[in-house]
């Protein structure tokens, strides 16, 4: 077959010096790329947005609404509606980034994941991209409660410093999850066995956090268990900025950065394992 | 290292491969492979499905963990220099895999985003690769409306919009119509014959095979049954009329179409073709 151009046989282009150490501006490009194509794929397909909002708006609409009407819920003086109103933004991004583990295991049945993983791009970077894409969508569903809420009438900050905190947090706790699934994935290798483990930790995640209740409230056994689980920091955090009430936002920070940078590194191990 | 073919080029072999072994668990997939691949040329490995070809392709592109000084690539140790060796590759795995909730324009930019082709560059590179593969015409479109082979082209645009040094191809034309078949290997061809790059294509069908290497390597239980250029093996036979499916009958000593036998790997690759069935169908 003649060639349509002449042979360009010699060189590499400039941007393929092989040999060249990746750097970590590299490596943060390789993870922005990936989060970019979630935007794109959002983009294309909002539908999933929609339906995905179903869950937290029913919560907020239904239970919370109507546990408002028993009044007797110590929520530190605040309304049970705008207590509970953060606690459902939370979950909302609990729930989006639990199934990126099933994700993976599709993408890794679709050949897809062994594509991503010859490209020069390390196996955290990986992580990090599918973590903070999961980061992406959960703020999509974050503003959707945010809205839903203000609608309901409670009473959330719009102060943009702390809203910025807000963004901060929902992406932590959002790549976080999105680790923790990846990395049970890893474990479980297999999509069926991934779908009931998924159902299975979804639902004490959130009922074994201050997402719905106070810590006061629950017996000794369950706020043990709700002080290890990090939804219960991210919860706290959110409380404090969207609604004023009293938080450790240092130590629900320190723990969501070392929650996520632990589960980063957790999942990425395990990486391999799924591609093997 | 020494050039084992003193007519070719001097600079290192695209693919160096010395006493490669892989097992999963029991079986063995590769069984002690020596294999060399010239820069430029394209080279298939042959083989029934099970014969250790996909484990030989996922421990170049350092997928499988491979002790250091056993598989180089442009000189570069796979073990030792994992992400030097994947700048220069580019690579097709055996499903058909690009994501569907993106246009193929995304697909490829993707890549090149991957590859750290520049802001300034990217967008022509993304549209030259889209026009070697001719799918300019569908690149706004989402993947999930394309056909199979569209598909298969498109992966291809992904692996070349990095401008790599060596093209990796597992299987590209399995599951696909005969049309759209032709239209794979018309590609590789046409890519090849434009940029000069090395590609390593493996496949079961010893026809596509024979019209498009320059040189087969015919694997078979995880071991190199033979080597050379598709004529010197059919003339090897000393039969009138021969073709690689019968080098490949005399080698491995089952026919291409008779794969239900295949103890290695054998679970594997059905699985793999039904996720390619299923994707397809």
């Amino acid at each position: 077959m003649p060639p349509a151009v002449p042979p360009a046989v010699s060189a590499d282009p400039a941007w393929a010096d092989v040999d060249r150490p990746l750097g970590v501006r590299r490596v943060l490009s390789r993870v922005v790329s990936l989060c970019l194509v979630e935007l794109q794929k959002l983009r294309h397909d909002r539908s999933e947005l929609i339906t995905r909002a179903i869950q937290p708006s029913l919560w907020l609409l239904i239970f919370g609404t109507t546990f408002t009407r028993l009044g007797n819920v110590p929520t530190g003086g605040v309304p049970y509606l705008d207590f509970l109103a953060p606690g459902v933004l939370a979950q909302a991004t609990l729930f989006v980034s639990i199934f990126y583990g099933i994700q993976v295991i599709w993408e890794r049945d679709a050949g897809l994941l062994a594509k991503l993983m010859v490209t020069p791009t390390p196996r955290a970077a990986l992580v990090a991209g599918k973590a903070f894409a999961a980061g992406v969508r959960g703020l999509a569903q974050a503003l959707i409660v945010f809205v839903l809420a203000v609608i309901l009438g409670v009473h959330l900050t719009w102060n943009p410093l702390r809203l910025l905190g807000v963004i901060v947090v929902v992406l932590l706790g959002a790549a976080f999850f999105c680790c923790l699934s990846i990395t049970v994935a890893g474990l479980a290798m297999t999509r069926d066995r991934m779908m009931g483990i998924g159902q299975a930790i979804m639902m004490p995640l959130f009922f074994a956090s201050n997402a719905l209740y106070p810590l006061d409230l629950m017996p000794r056994w369950l706020r043990a268990l709700a002080h290890v689980n990090p939804l219960s920091y991210q919860v706290d955090a959110l409380r404090g900025l969207l609604i004023g009430t009293p938080a450790h936002l240092l130590l629900d920070f320190g723990v969501l950065v070392g929650a996520t940078a632990l589960s980063i590194t957790a999942a990425a191990g395990l990486l391999a394992r799924l591609s093997r | 290292m020494s050039n084992p073919d003193p007519g070719e080029e001097h600079g290192p072999p695209a693919v160096e491969i010395r006493g490669l072994r892989y097992a999963f668990g029991e079986t063995t997939a590769v069984d002690g492979l020596d294999l060399t691949v010239h820069s430029g040329e394209i080279f298939g490995l042959l083989g029934p499905n099970g014969a250790g070809k996909t484990t030989t392709i996922r421990a170049i592109t350092a997928l499988l963990p491979v002790p250091p000084g056993v598989i180089e690539v442009f000189g570069r140790d796979v073990a030792r220099r994992r992400m030097a060796v994947r700048r220069m590759i580019g690579y097709v795995p055996q499903q058909l895999s690009a994501d569907g909730g993106l246009t193929g324009a995304e697909n490829v930019a993707l890549f090149a985003r991957l590859f750290d082709v520049p802001g300034n560059r990217r967008k022509a590179q993304v549209a030259e690769a889209l026009e070697m593969v001719g799918l300019s015409d569908v690149a706004g479109r989402r993947a999930s409306t394309y056909s199979g082979g569209m598909i298969r082209r498109l992966e291809l645009a992904q692996a070349l919009v990095s401008s790599p040094r060596l093209l990796i191809l597992d299987e590209p034309t399995i599951g696909l119509d005969p049309v759209a078949r032709a239209g794979v290997w018309e590609r590789i061809a046409a890519v090849r014959a434009q940029t000069g790059m090395t590609v390593l294509v493996t496949t079961h069908y010893m026809d596509e095979a024979e019209q498009t290497c320059d040189r087969v390597a015919m694997m078979h239980h995880g071991r190199l049954g033979a080597l050379g250029t598709p004529a010197e093996l059919i003339a090897g036979l000393g039969i009138e009329n021969g073709s690689l499916d019968d080098v490949f009958r005399a080698y491995a000593g089952v026919s291409t179409s008779d794969e239900s036998d295949d103890r290695d790997n054998g679970m594997r690759g059905v699985r793999a073709a039904r996720r390619t069935a299923g994707r397809l169908g």
